[in-house]
C-alpha cells in the first residue's frame, strides 16, 4: 500500500475521492480499526483540524474533524463544559496508539456512561459536511440546537463508519459541567440484583447519570450509580438514592471510577472483547448463556447503560481454540438476534484473520435498505468496503 | 402555495381504488363520499385545503399494510395523517390522493418499567403516552403545545420539540424503535428496546422524514421518572437584548432549566389582556423553570435570580406556589389563543443562535414596520427555536400573501444569522419553496435521493419538503 492520504481541506479530499481508482480506508486518529478492515488505500482526517467556532453562551462547538477530542475537551474545559456523552476511549482494550479524533467519534457514534441520561454522540451532532464517495462537498443540519429542515442526514451519517462519506466538519452541542459528583457503590452478589438495583436507581427521580456494575476484586458485584450536579442537590440525591438502594447490598459513597468504567483500562491485556446492545434486563440472559458456555474457565463482564451495554471480555486462556472461538461468537450473535440486540465483535487476537461478522448481521430487509442507501452516497463502494460487515 | 395539479387518471379510477380498499379493510374505515372526505381537507395551517379522493382508517399494521400495497400497485399518492395538527401542511392531501389516517390505531402494546420505555400504536396521542405511564410517575418528555391532540405519528414525522425540550431533548432523542411500513407494503423494525446498535441510523432517518419514507404504525419510545416538582421565575426586562444577555448568562452558569421562555412586548400586552396573568409591563419577559426537590429547585432559582439581578430587571418573581407557577405560565400557555382573538396569524418557528437573538429581534422589528404588519415574539430562548407570530386579516384582499412574503423574510433572516428554516414545526409545504435558501441543490439532491431508496415510485407524501420544481422529475416517473 501506498503512503496515507492526508487532505488538508474539502478540496483536497474532494478531488483524492474523485480520483481514487481503488477502495479507501477512511481513518481519523486511527484508534479505532473495528470491525472488517480489507485492504485499502488509507485516508486521514487527521489534517483536517481547527475548532471553528465555539460560542458557550449558545453551548455550540464547530470543529473540523481530523481536531483531537483531548483539544475539544481542554477548550470546552476551560469555559467549564464538556462532551457530555463522554465518548469512550477505545485505545486500551483495541491496544492502538495515536489520538482520537473528532470524526471518529461520530463516524462511530462512540458515548461513555452519560449516554443513559444525556443521550449518545449522535444526540449531540447538530450538523454536519462531508464528502462522498462521488467527491461532493455536502451538508446537512446547522449549528442551532433544533432543526427539523429537511431530512436528518445529521444522523444517518452518525455510526456510518465512514462508509457513506467522509466527515470534513461537525457542529456538536456541548452542556456545562456540573459543579460536583457523587457516585454511590451497592455491593451486590448476582447479576440479576445488580441489574435491578441499576433499574431500581434509573427508575427515581433523581437524575442518576451513570449505572454500571463491576465485578469486586473480592468477588460478587458492584453496581456504581451516578449523580451530578450542584453540590446541595448531589447530596440530596445521594442520601435519598442510599436508602432507595439499601435493600438491594451495603452503600457507599466511592471515588469517581468512571474513567475505568468508560475506557475499560483494567481490560487492556484482553485477547477478545465484546460489545452487546440489549434491552437491560435482557442484559441477565446473556450473561447466563456466558457462564453455560464458559463453565469453569470464566468470563469478563462488565454492564453499563443500567445494563443494557455488556462488555463481555476473554483472556487468551479462556478460549480453547480457534474453533471454539468462532463457535462462541457466532453463538453470542444468534442468541443476542433472538433477543432482538446486537453484539459486536470489538478486537480479538485469536480470531484475527478469522472470516466472520464483526458487526451483527441486520435482519434482511434493514440490511437491503443499508445496501441501497450505500450505493446512494458511494456509487463505487470505495469507502471502508465491507467494513460494517 | 402551489400545489401539483390532480392526476386524472388516478381521479378516474377512484370507485375500483375505493372497492379494493374496502376488500381489505371494513367498510366504515374507507371513506370516499366526498361531503365526509371534507372532514380530512386540512391539518393546523387552515389557510390551504384540498378535500383527498379518499380517506382510509386502518386499526392494525397489517391493513396499513394491505392498503399501501393497493396505492402502489395502482399508483395512487398517500398522504399519512397522524391527528391533523400540523402548522406546516405536512398532513395536506392532494385531490388525487388516499389521506391514511392512523387515528384507529391508538393501543399501549408494551409498558415496561424496568427499561424505562413504552410501545405504542402511532395513532395514540402525545399526552396519552404520558397518561398510560404516569400511574407509576413516569412521562414521556417531547410536548408540543399541541400535545393533547397531537399523535405520536405526527411527532415522529415531524420530529416534534417542545417547552420543555432543552432539557429532554426532542422526539429523536426519545424514540427508540419504530415498525414502519413501506410504501410497498413490506413491514420492517427498526430499532427497539436497545440502545445505539451498530448499522446504519435508520431510524434517525425515519424521524423527521414527514411521513415521506414510510408509514409508521408502532414505536418504542424512552419514559422517564417525573421530576420530584417544578417552578418558574419570572423575570421582566426593559430590552430585548437584555433579556437575551441574561438567557446566555443563565447558561453559561451551568444552570440547565427545563425551559427558558421568552415574550416580547407584543404578546405580554396581548395575552395580559386576554389572561389577566398579573404580567408587568415591559418590553421582554422571561419564564425559566427548573425541577426537583423544594430544596433543589429554591437553590436553582436563586442561582438564576442572582444572574437575573445583574442585568437590573423589571421586576422579579419567584413562584412559591402551585398556584403561582400556574400564573405564571397562564399567559404564556394562551399566547396563542390570545393572539387569535385579536388577528389571523401565522406562526413561524425558525431557529437561531441564541447569539443572535438581539439582532433578529430588531430585524423582526424592521421587518414589521415595513409590511406594516404587527408581529409577537414567544419562543424557547434556551435552544433559539423562535416562534415569531405574524399578524393578518384573512378577510383582507392580499393580506395572507403579504403576512406569507414578511415570513419567507424572516426565515431567510433567521438562515442568514446561522440558523434553519424550522426547528419543530417541519417543513411541509409551508417552507418547502424556501429550502433552496438553506441548502444547495446538491444537498436537497442527496435527501432525495435518500427518499428514493425508501420510496422509488415517490407516491409518499410526494408534493411536501422539497421545492415542486426541484422534485419534479421525480414526481412525474
Amino acid at each position: 500500500m501506498s503512503d496515507m492520504l492526508y487532505p488538508a481541506d474539502e478540496a483536497a479530499l474532494s478531488d483524492m475521492l474523485r480520483e481514487a481508482a481503488g477502495p479507501l480506508r477512511i481513518m481519523g486518529g486511527g484508534t479505532r480499526p473495528i470491525g472488517r478492515i480489507a485492504p485499502a488505500q488509507a485516508l486521514s482526517t487527521r489534517r483536517m483540524q481547527g475548532i471553528t467556532l465555539y460560542e458557550p453562551g449558545a453551548m455550540t462547538l464547530v470543529a473540523k474533524t481530523g481536531t483531537s477530542i483531548e483539544e475539544i475537551e481542554a477548550v470546552l474545559a476551560a469555559e467549564k463544559q464538556r462532551l457530555a456523552f463522554e465518548p469512550m476511549d477505545h485505545r486500551a482494550i483495541l491496544g492502538t496508539s495515536g489520538q482520537p479524533t473528532l470524526g471518529g467519534v461520530i463516524a462511530a457514534n462512540v458515548s461513555g456512561p452519560r449516554r443513559i441520561q444525556v443521550g449518545a454522540a449522535r444526540d449531540f451532532a447538530l450538523g454536519v459536511t462531508f464528502v462522498d464517495g462521488t467527491g461532493q462537498v455536502l451538508s446537512n443540519g446547522g449549528r442551532v440546537m433544533k432543526n427539523v429542515t429537511g431530512y436528518d442526514l445529521v444522523k444517518l451519517m452518525s455510526g456510518s463508519w465512514g462508509t457513506l462519506g467522509v466527515l470534513t466538519e461537525v457542529a456538536l452541542k456541548v452542556l456545562p459541567v456540573s459543579e460536583t459528583q457523587t457516585t454511590l457503590k451497592v455491593h451486590v452478589t448476582t447479576w440479576a440484583d445488580a441489574v435491578a438495583s441499576m433499574s431500581a436507581a434509573l427508575g427515581t427521580p433523581f437524575d442518576v447519570s451513570g449505572a454500571a456494575t463491576v465485578q469486586a476484586k473480592n468477588g460478587g458485584f458492584d453496581s456504581l450509580i451516578r449523580i451530578e450536579g450542584f453540590e446541595t442537590s448531589v447530596q440530596y440525591r445521594a442520601s435519598e438514592l442510599t436508602q432507595c438502594l439499601a435493600k438491594f447490598g451495603a452503600v457507599d459513597a466511592v471515588v469517581d471510577p468512571w474513567a475505568e468504567v468508560k475506557d475499560l483500562t483494567a481490560w487492556a491485556d484482553l485477547d477478545t472483547v465484546w460489545r452487546i446492545s440489549v434491552r437491560p434486563t435482557d442484559s441477565l440472559s446473556v450473561l447466563e448463556l456466558m457462564q453455560n458456555l464458559q463453565q469453569d474457565r470464566g468470563f469478563h463482564c462488565q454492564l453499563d447503560w443500567g445494563g443494557g451495554l455488556i462488555w463481555l471480555g476473554l483472556e487468551a486462556a479462556q478460549m480453547s481454540d480457534v474453533q471454539a472461538g468462532l463457535a462462541l461468537h457466532q453463538t453470542l450473535q444468534r442468541h443476542v438476534a433472538q433477543l432482538r440486540g446486537h453484539a459486536t465483535l470489538m478486537t480479538s487476537g485469536l480470531l484475527r484473520d478469522q472470516d466472520l461478522c464483526h458487526f451483527q448481521p441486520p435482519e434482511r430487509a434493514i440490511e437491503r435498505v443499508s445496501q441501497s442507501l450505500r450505493k446512494t452516497f458511494d456509487p463505487r463502494g470505495i469507502l471502508n468496503p465491507e467494513r460494517m460487515s | 402555495m402551489e400545489m401539483p395539479q390532480p392526476n386524472a387518471e388516478i381521479l378516474s379510477k377512484k370507485a375500483k381504488v375505493a372497492a379494493a380498499l374496502r376488500a381489505v379493510l371494513p367498510y366504515d374505515a374507507v371513506i370516499d363520499d366526498p361531503s365526509e372526505t371534507r372532514a380530512y381537507e386540512c391539518d393546523a395551517l387552515t389557510a390551504y385545503r384540498c378535500p383527498p379522493m379518499i380517506a382510509v382508517l386502518p386499526a392494525t399494521t397489517q391493513e396499513v399494510s394491505d392498503v399501501l400495497k393497493i396505492c402502489h400497485r395502482e399508483g395512487v399518492p398517500v398522504v399519512p395523517r397522524g391527528s391533523g395538527t400540523s402548522l406546516a401542511g405536512g398532513a395536506l392531501p392532494t385531490a388525487d390522493c388516499v389521506i391514511l389516517g392512523v387515528a384507529k390505531m391508538n393501543k399501549v402494546l408494551e409498558t415496561d418499567y424496568d427499561n424505562r420505555l413504552i410501545r405504542v400504536q402511532s395513532g395514540r396521542t402525545n399526552l396519552s403516552v404520558s397518561g398510560a405511564v404516569e400511574e407509576e410517575d413516569f412521562f414521556y418528555a417531547p410536548d408540543p403545545s399541541s400535545q393533547l391532540a397531537c399523535a405520536i405519528a405526527g411527532n415522529i414525522a415531524m420530529n416534534s420539540g417542545g417547552a420543555h425540550c432543552l432539557k429532554y431533548g426532542v422526539t429523536t432523542n426519545n424514540l427508540m424503535g419504530v415498525t414502519l411500513v413501506m410504501m410497498d407494503g413490506e413491514i420492517i423494525e427498526v430499532g427497539g428496546g436497545y440502545l445505539d446498535a451498530p448499522g446504519l441510523d435508520i431510524l434517525g432517518v425515519i424521524c423527521g422524514s414527514e411521513g415521506q419514507l414510510g408509514v409508521v404504525t408502532e414505536a418504542t419510545l424512552r419514559i422517564l421518572p417525573k421530576p420530584e416538582g417544578a417552578r418558574p421565575v419570572m423575570i421582566a426586562f426593559d430590552s430585548n437584548e437584555v433579556a437575551g444577555a441574561c438567557v446566555a448568562d443563565i447558561i453559561k452558569a451551568g444552570v440547565l432549566p427545563v425551559a427558558i421562555e421568552f415574550m416580547d412586548r407584543p404578546i405580554i400586552e396581548i395575552c395580559e389582556n386576554f389572561a389577566k396573568a398579573g404580567y408587568p409591563d415591559c418590553e421582554a419577559l422571561l419564564i425559566v423553570e427548573v425541577e426537583g426537590s423544594e430544596a433543589e429547585i429554591q437553590d436553582q432559582l436563586d442561582r438564576i435570580s442572582r444572574i437575573a439581578k445583574k442585568h437590573n430587571p423589571v421586576e422579579l418573581r419567584q413562584s412559591q406556589s402551585a398556584a403561582e407557577s400556574a400564573a405564571i405560565w397562564l399567559g404564556r400557555k394562551s399566547a396563542f389563543g390570545a393572539v387569535g382573538q385579536v388577528a389571523d396569524y401565522m406562526c413561524l418557528d425558525g431557529t437561531i443562535p441564541v447569539s443572535a437573538l438581539p439582532e433578529v429581534l430588531r430585524r423582526i422589528k424592521e421587518l414589521s414596520d415595513q409590511y406594516g404588519l404587527r408581529v409577537g415574539n414567544v419562543f424557547h430562548a434556551g435552544d433559539g427555536n423562535m416562534h415569531p407570530l405574524i399578524m393578518f386579516n384573512a378577510n383582507k384582499e392580499g393580506d395572507l400573501e403579504l403576512c406569507e412574503s414578511m415570513g419567507a423574510d424572516v426565515l431567510r433572516l433567521c438562515v442568514e444569522v446561522g440558523g434553519c428554516l424550522t426547528g419543530e414545526h417541519g417543513v411541509g409545504i409551508e417552507k418547502r419553496d424556501l429550502m433552496e435558501t438553506q441548502y444547495s441543490a446538491e444537498d436537497l439532491e442527496i435527501q432525495m435521493a435518500v427518499k428514493d431508496v425508501f420510496d422509488p415510485g415517490w407516491l409518499l407524501n410526494p408534493s411536501k419538503v422539497f421545492p415542486l420544481s426541484v422534485s419534479q422529475s421525480r414526481r412525474a416517473s
